[in-house]
């Protein structure tokens, strides 16, 4: 039998594929690229690289830093709810946060597209400027590099930042067995705004991108519960694919229930039309907490009033997440595959 | 009364997914067994009808212009996505009318837009091309793959290779052709359809009706999606697919050469026929090896019964079209773990 699939395989690479090459399909999120960042982390391996979590945490002369870096290119540059500067900002205090951090600093990059207008760069500018003041962040460095036109689009933001954590327990990639699983609010509404203003659908919707800090609600979190084990935001691959993530990264099952997760209508409805999951699409607004079941109700309080206890962690089917479906039946759910695109019958 | 189990096709393929992603497999008796039938477009369509529209992209000052899942499905050699990835034009579109808005910003370049779809699809791709003629636009082109689900349906009835016992029937495409057609192959071939929404509760309310009808023993059609179906139908879509277009035999990956359940641009409308404005040599068509999918159409195979299935064919990496497409039987089972 075995030879018989090596056959199979062989056959396979001489006949079918260019050379393999990265698609959209590698950032979107999803397993592919999962898979393309542990094949190149590989070459940088370290302990707290291996870690393969949002922020690194470092340690630097008895305090505890969280240091991440994140990529905007985000199009269009202007969407409902938000804009590329506001995102740069959150996304990385975002990132900081989740390790249980303060963010303190920020840097700042732009790589603009030869012909780009200045008063746009200069109101996105304004943007970061706000966001990063209500976000209690500096910009401490940055750079900006022009390139020809057609050699990028338009314009590429990159944040880095660091955050320092005070928190006594750790908050890291690991959950722990039982935990219960809470989420702060209404899912994929980020990825459908963009989606609709990006493709001109025409669809008249109300729907906002969430994107926003988050730095805030973490701090609420860690101040009342000890016991959280694991934050994290479910950005690209939506919280599908955050929550297979832990579960492979914990080496626990997760069982989620359908019912409990939260949407608004509108979300539901585009979803429905355009042949979307909503639990794939990404949001710029939401962190899952991982927290012990006695102090459940404590941070689903700090999480605020929109938060929903959606599952728990259990010690069967580990590395898999279980969604329990509305009519009472269950399913696998897996990782994001490929890239979503919207059926067309 | 019933002897064995009860097999019931859904015929289309966003039920396949709903019925996938609910559950409902798992909630069943055992003695009802849901099939999975041909009603994905994208992996109905032949591989010659793939090969024509990847050489006809490959014509230079040609822009291809076709729905999403259709990029990435294999033909003979190769798929429109590599055709893209060497610089070719190809995009992607949600309605057949963004294509002709291509057409009309790129006057100096061929239009084509690669249409496949049931009763569902075809009434917006007839409206475009009356909107063409009426804007007299001269560089656009539609390759029809259009198929009708009826005939389809009548070959699966009268198929010995597969039994079925009912069909839950497409909410969508009846929105359009309404009952009077599953009325005909209710009777003729006594087997019940029931119209059935995409809802789970929709999705069970069509078992509950079929497995009823089975017991009594007087098959017939019927709506259970009533809020969005009408008996006859949408009759100005109707009209719309009868002015632009004419019945011909057309060719399913799976179920073979059908009659009369396909169709191709009137005479009238010749002129944005790309079968008829770009004559492509096509390669000799060669089906992936070891690729159950037409099989899988059919309802006599599950995907799980191929060997390449989940190992070498995966979404990431799809070998036949059922793994490609987002409706296809075998992406909802790899997908849910069906």
């Amino acid at each position: 039998m075995k030879d018989k699939k090596l056959k199979i395989k062989n056959k396979r690479s001489k006949t079918s594929r260019i050379e393999e090459v990265i698609t959209l399909a590698h950032g979107s999120g999803g397993r592919l690229m999962h898979e393309l960042v542990k094949k190149l982390c590989r070459k940088f391996s370290n302990k707290i690289l291996n870690e393969l979590s949002d922020a690194a945490e470092l340690k630097v002369e008895n305090r505890r830093l969280s240091f991440s870096t994140d990529s905007y290119v985000v199009k269009p540059l202007f969407f409902p709810g938000g804009d590329i500067g506001k995102l740069a900002v959150c996304g990385t205090v975002n990132d900081i946060s989740m390790k249980g951090a303060r963010p303190l600093f920020i840097s700042l990059s732009f790589i603009i597209e030869e012909g780009f207008k200045l008063s746009i760069l200069e109101k996105i500018s304004d943007s970061i400027r706000k966001e990063a003041k209500s976000s209690d962040v500096a910009v401490v460095t940055g750079d900006i590099k022009v390139v020809e036109k057609g050699a990028a689009d338009k314009l590429f933001i990159n944040t880095s930042g660091i955050g320092v954590i005070n928190y006594k327990g750790r908050v890291g990639s690991k959950a722990k067995p039982g935990d219960v699983i809470i989420i702060n609010g209404p899912i994929a509404e980020h990825g459908l705004a963009i989606l609709n203003a990006r493709q001109s659908l025409g669809f008249k919707s109300r729907i906002k991108s969430d994107c926003r800090n988050l730095s805030f609600a973490v701090a609420r979190c860690l101040r009342a519960s000890k016991k959280i084990s694991v934050m994290r935001d479910p950005t690209r691959g939506g919280l599908a694919t955050t929550l297979n993530e832990i579960a492979l990264s914990s080496n626990l099952g997760i069982e989620i229930n359908e019912k409990c997760i939260p949407i608004t209508i509108s979300a539901r409805r585009l979803c429905d039309i355009l042949g979307f999951d909503p639990l794939y699409i990404a949001n710029e607004g939401k962190f899952v907490c991982f927290v012990d079941e006695k102090d459940a109700l404590k941070v689903k309080k700090a999480m605020g009033r929109a938060s929903r206890i959606i599952g728990r962690t259990t010690k069967v089917h580990k590395r898999q997440v279980f969604l329990k479906t509305g009519i009472g039946s269950d399913r696998i759910l897996p990782m994001l595959e490929g890239e979503p695109l919207p059926r067309i019958c | 009364m019933i002897k064995g189990k009860i097999k019931l096709m859904e015929v289309c393929g966003t039920h396949t997914m709903a019925i996938a992603a609910s559950g409902i497999k798992k909630v069943l008796p055992k003695t009802i067994e849901l099939i999975s039938g041909p009603g994905c477009p994208v992996c109905v369509t032949s591989q010659s009808d793939i090969d024509r529209a990847v050489e006809i992209a490959r014509i230079k000052d040609v822009i291809m212009v076709t729905f999403g899942d259709m990029m990435r499905v294999r033909g003979s050699f190769s798929s429109l996505d590599d055709v893209r990835r060497k610089g070719k034009d190809v995009r992607i579109v949600y309605s057949c009318l963004d294509a002709l808005i291509i057409a009309q910003e790129n006057p100096e370049k061929r239009v084509v837009f690669m249409g496949v779809g049931f009763e569902t699809t075809s009434p917006t791709v007839a409206a475009s091309i009356l909107e063409a003629k009426r804007q007299k636009i001269k560089n656009f082109f539609v390759l029809a793959n259009f198929k009708l689900i009826f005939p389809a349906l009548e070959a699966l009835s009268k198929s010995k290779k597969v039994k079925v016992d009912g069909f839950i029937c497409p909410g969508h495409v009846s929105v359009v052709t309404g009952i009077e057609p599953y009325k005909r192959i209710a009777r003729r071939f006594k087997k019940p359809c029931v119209i059935t929404g995409f809802a789970d509760s929709d999705i069970i309310k069509g078992i509950k009706i079929l497995v009823d009808q089975i017991k009594k023993g007087k098959p017939k059609a019927e709506i259970a999606y009533r809020r969005a179906v009408k008996e006859k139908g949408n009759t100005l879509a109707q009209k719309t697919i009868n002015r632009v277009f004419v019945v011909r035999d057309s060719f399913w990956r799976g179920l073979g050469l059908i009659k009369e359940s396909g169709l191709k641009l009137k005479e009238s409308y010749a002129c944005f026929d790309a079968e008829k404005e770009f004559k492509v040599r096509l390669p000799k068509t060669r089906e992936p090896k070891g690729c159950l999918c037409g099989k899988v159409l059919q309802g006599i195979k599950s995907p799980s019964d191929c060997r390449l299935f989940g190992k070498v064919c995966t979404p990431s990496n799809p070998v036949g079209p059922c793994m490609v497409s987002s409706e296809g039987t075998c992406a909802a089972y790899y997908k849910y773990g069906v």
